[in-house]
């Protein structure tokens, strides 16, 4: 006789699948969502430049006369592509953005700012995701509003679809 | 009146789904070899409503080419100003027509298996109708009460709203309806996996009505895959040929267990070895087109294939997966005990080789599947990711690397047990192969790990594909081991074209003024000018790049940045230019404010290996079928030709005076 335990595996596997999709389907897509680093200053950085166009980014550049938008991204990720329009029409609006890009290599950098856009100032480099770990984001896309003396104010998880635009933009007032 | 008849027919069907799945269902109160009475209804209704579907999405596509705005649907993804062809193209680029496509060819495969297929008995026949039926059944309903493509609006529109102008595309024509005909394809394996395991015959005579239709969907995805990724290297603009995006993932996820699926039940019609994974796999490649078709449609995963999101159908969809993927799964955990081990066999032999891919094959998928389906699971969390490439391609690599090496030894095994000893020059040529490409490679250059690995596999593999042909009458040898020898070599055209792509592509980013030359790899190209265009529903900024190969004659390229206004959006028109050895990539991208211009050029040398190979490795799945298709025909004209001896010679033995005694 073969145990015939294993049999059920597969179902096990399916029905664990449906709760989490079940789940998922009933939750409101809820973005706000608070980290622990809000109101916390930045973690020292110092980022080389992600790619040949633009300069890296350190915890120096958020400091100064305006609250500032980092947005963590890479190339390789697909929401970043649906982000790409509202970062640029955050940057039409005359708001600076720093961007950080998580894993990623100069020339698919390059790639995808000749192809999406390119609304950043600065963008540096975290090849291992130290940065990213360091300000409390753990994926791909993620905004924070950085007030004028670089306290991390407001967190964005996710693609800024374009309604949130106008959401980033009060946090952005607020935070001046 | 198109419409409404339209949707007539598709509750007609779907009543028709019912009778189906009864009839069906009653096969299994009969006895072994009798037929029961209420049975016999499955087939023709099976057929009848192949028509009837079929007959919908006819409607609705002849609403599209007129472009009947008083249709929601029409009006809302169609525009009168559009070329006729995407105006038929767009009857499936949009979540109803696709779902309506989606069902015709369920309905239609399911016709052709109750029309055609004599060989199972009556009683697996009416078990697999019944559960083809029973799919079919949820899929109705899904269209019929919560997306009717034939709604009408209170009032007809005056204008349609335009159609996503990424997918207004030739690609787009092609594409979709091969995969979707590929995904409903594997609804068959999967009935006749559930129809088999229910009336307990899992044989090799099942293996044989299985594996054309595994067969036949497998080239079907193999191809759509194909066109689908060319599609999006052209139209996505980006010069990436595979993005790792949920609904590339969706496609690959059902190709890869076809894939195993394909090589197990060939083990089972020959050796009668791997009942219950190739029962297992008959199921998992239809849940993972079920799969593929929750995660696209109802919008829990962010794509950029975004089509409309509705939870609601979601729900629905999930509701669907549950009945179907669960309430198979549960079968199987049931009765796939009471299935009869197969034969058994050493691990050096064929069938070792087999099954060796097969596992690596599945830990593929589910790795592909564990990546897709990470954002949902920390989502829950409210975390969310993006998976890529720094993921798939390593952690895939670890099993695509040893199942290469092992399917390049596969074909050369005996069945049952072999000596590897045998194949000592055999396995001397691929290693030395493998490890001389590599070196010679590195020997010029500094390469990354994948693509260097890519080609030594690649030359090895193309080598090894026809190594079982060595020592062989060419003439004798069967048109279905052609058939796998041309697929296999598919596999490292293929390879080849990427691992090429991955270690040779340049790349060249720069702002030129009109006049300007550029130079890239041997080609030089010059930016001769800039000009408006405008197309029946676009207007476009288009370049004109004459390009010169080592001080060749120029060719003309014209790459657009193009503008739509119905919706209104930008896309990026490549130019392509197709040598041999290589494609050029051209993108015109924004004017800097010093009047200069953005202009992207790639040299990518043998990417179109990649989809020579795709097509070649199809075509080897089409000779597979050819070739079964004619032994099995062979046979049954020799079975008739037997019996009808049988009777002749009765009739003369009736005939004939009996002898006296």
């Amino acid at each position: 006789m073969r145990s015939r335990l294993f049999l059920w595996v597969p179902l096990a596997l399916f029905a664990f699948f449906a709760g989490v999709a079940g789940y998922m389907l009933t939750q409101e897509k809820d973005e706000f969502v608070e980290s622990t680093m809000i109101g916390q200053p930045l973690p020292d950085f110092a980022l080389d430049p992600a790619f040949g166009g633009l300069p890296g980014a350190a915890k120096t550049d958020l400091i100064g006369s305006k609250p500032r938008l980092l947005n963590i991204w890479a190339s390789w990720c697909t929401p970043c592509i649906a982000e790409a329009p509202q970062l640029e029409a955050l940057q039409a609006r005359g708001v600076e953005i720093v961007g950080i890009a998580i894993r990623d290599r100069p020339e698919d950098v390059a790639n995808f700012l000749g192809r999406y856009g390119n609304p950043y100032s600065r963008i540096g480099s975290d090849r291992i995701s130290e940065v990213q770990l360091a300000i409390g984001s753990s994926g791909v896309p993620e905004t924070f509003v950085i007030d004028a003396k670089g306290v991390i104010r407001y967190q964005h998880i996710g693609d800024i679809r374009p309604e949130h635009v106008a959401v980033l933009l009060a946090e952005l007032e607020k935070a001046r | 009146m198109i419409p409404e008849i339209g949707l007539a027919a598709l509750w007609l069907a779907a009543a028709l789904a019912v009778l189906q799945m009864v009839s069906g269902a009653f096969a299994l109160k009969a006895a072994e070899g009798a037929v029961n009475p209420l049975a016999i209804y499955a087939r023709p209704a099976a057929v009848v409503q192949a028509f009837l579907a079929v007959l919908a999405f006819l409607m609705l596509l002849w609403s599209f080419a007129i472009t009947d705005l008083s249709i929601k649907l029409v009006a809302s993804n169609s525009h009168s100003m559009k070329p006729l062809l995407y105006k038929l193209t767009g009857t499936w680029g949009n979540h109803e027509g696709s779902m309506l496509l989606w069902v015709g060819v369920l309905a239609l495969s399911g016709g052709l298996l109750a029309g055609f297929e004599k060989r199972l008995p009556e009683r697996t026949m009416g078990a697999t109708l019944a559960v083809q039926g029973f799919v079919a059944l949820g899929f109705y309903a899904f269209l019929l009460l919560s997306s009717n493509p034939f709604e009408r609006l209170p009032v007809p529109a005056a204008e349609g709203t335009g159609l996503n102008p990424l997918l207004q595309d030739i690609g787009l024509a092609i594409h979709p309806p091969t995969l979707y005909a590929g995904y409903v394809g594997l609804s068959v394996a999967f009935s006749l996996a559930m129809g088999a395991l229910l009336t307990n015959q899992v044989n090799p005579s099942f293996a044989r009505v299985l594996r054309p239709w595994v067969l036949g969907a497998w080239v079907l995805l193999t191809f759509g895959i194909t066109a689908g990724s060319y599609w999006a290297y052209y139209e996505l603009g980006w010069g990436g040929w595979w993005f790792w995006d949920p609904v590339e993932n969706a496609s690959l996820m059902p190709w890869l267990a076809a894939t195993a699926l394909m090589h197990s039940v060939s083990v089972l019609a020959a050796r009668d070895a791997l009942r219950t994974w190739t029962i297992m796999l008959g199921v998992l490649a239809f849940s993972m087109s079920m799969l593929g078709t929750f995660l696209v449609r109802s919008g829990v995963l962010t794509s950029v294939h975004a089509f409309a999101v509705d939870p609601e159908r979601g729900a629905f969809i999930l509701g669907l997966l549950g009945l179907y993927i669960g309430g198979a799964f549960t079968i199987f955990a049931l009765r796939a005990g009471a299935v009869a081990e197969g034969k058994r066999f050493a691990i050096a032999s064929r069938e070792g080789a087999l099954v060796f891919n097969n596992v690596m094959l599945s830990a593929i998928l589910a790795i592909v599947l564990l990546g897709t389906l990470y954002p949902l699971l920390t989502e829950v969390f409210d975390v969310r990711v993006s998976v890529g490439p720094p993921y798939f391609n390593p952690a895939g690599a670890i099993f695509a690397i040893p199942m290469l090496l092992v399917m390049a030894v596969g074909p050369l095994l005996r069945w049952k047990s072999d000596k590897p000893a045998r194949l000592q020059f055999e396995l001397a040529l691929i290693a030395s192969l493998v490890i001389g490409v590599i070196a010679l490679v590195s020997f010029f250059g500094q390469f990354p790990l994948l693509p260097l690995l890519g080609l030594g596999l690649a030359a090895a593999l193309a080598v090894a594909a026809f190594l079982p042909l060595r020592g062989r009458n060419l003439a004798r040898v069967p048109v279905a081991t052609w058939g796998m020898v041309l697929a296999h070599f598919g596999i490292a055209v293929s390879l080849f074209g990427m691992a090429c792509e991955g270690a040779f592509s340049q790349e060249r980013l720069a702002a030129v003024a009109p006049g300007g030359t550029e130079q890239i790899g041997d080609f030089a190209v010059t930016l001769e000018s800039v000009t408006p265009v405008a197309g029946p529903n676009w207007t476009a900024i288009e370049a004109r790049l004459a390009v010169s190969r080592d001080g060749g004659e120029p060719v003309i390229l014209n790459p657009q940045a193009r503008n739509f206004w119905s919706p209104p959006q930008s896309t990026s028109e490549s130019a392509l230019l197709t040598r041999w050895d290589g494609q050029l990539y051209a993108v015109i991208g924004n004017q800097a404010e010093d009047g200069r211009w953005q202009i992207r050029v790639w040299w990518k040398p043998f990417v179109t290996f990649i989809w020579y190979g795709g097509l070649l490795i199809a075509l080897g799945g089409i000779l597979a079928i050819a070739g079964r298709v004619k032994v099995d025909v062979k046979r049954r004209a020799a079975v008739t030709k037997g019996a009808e001896r049988r009777a002749d010679v009765e009739a003369l033995d009736v005939a004939s005076p009996v002898p006296a005694e």
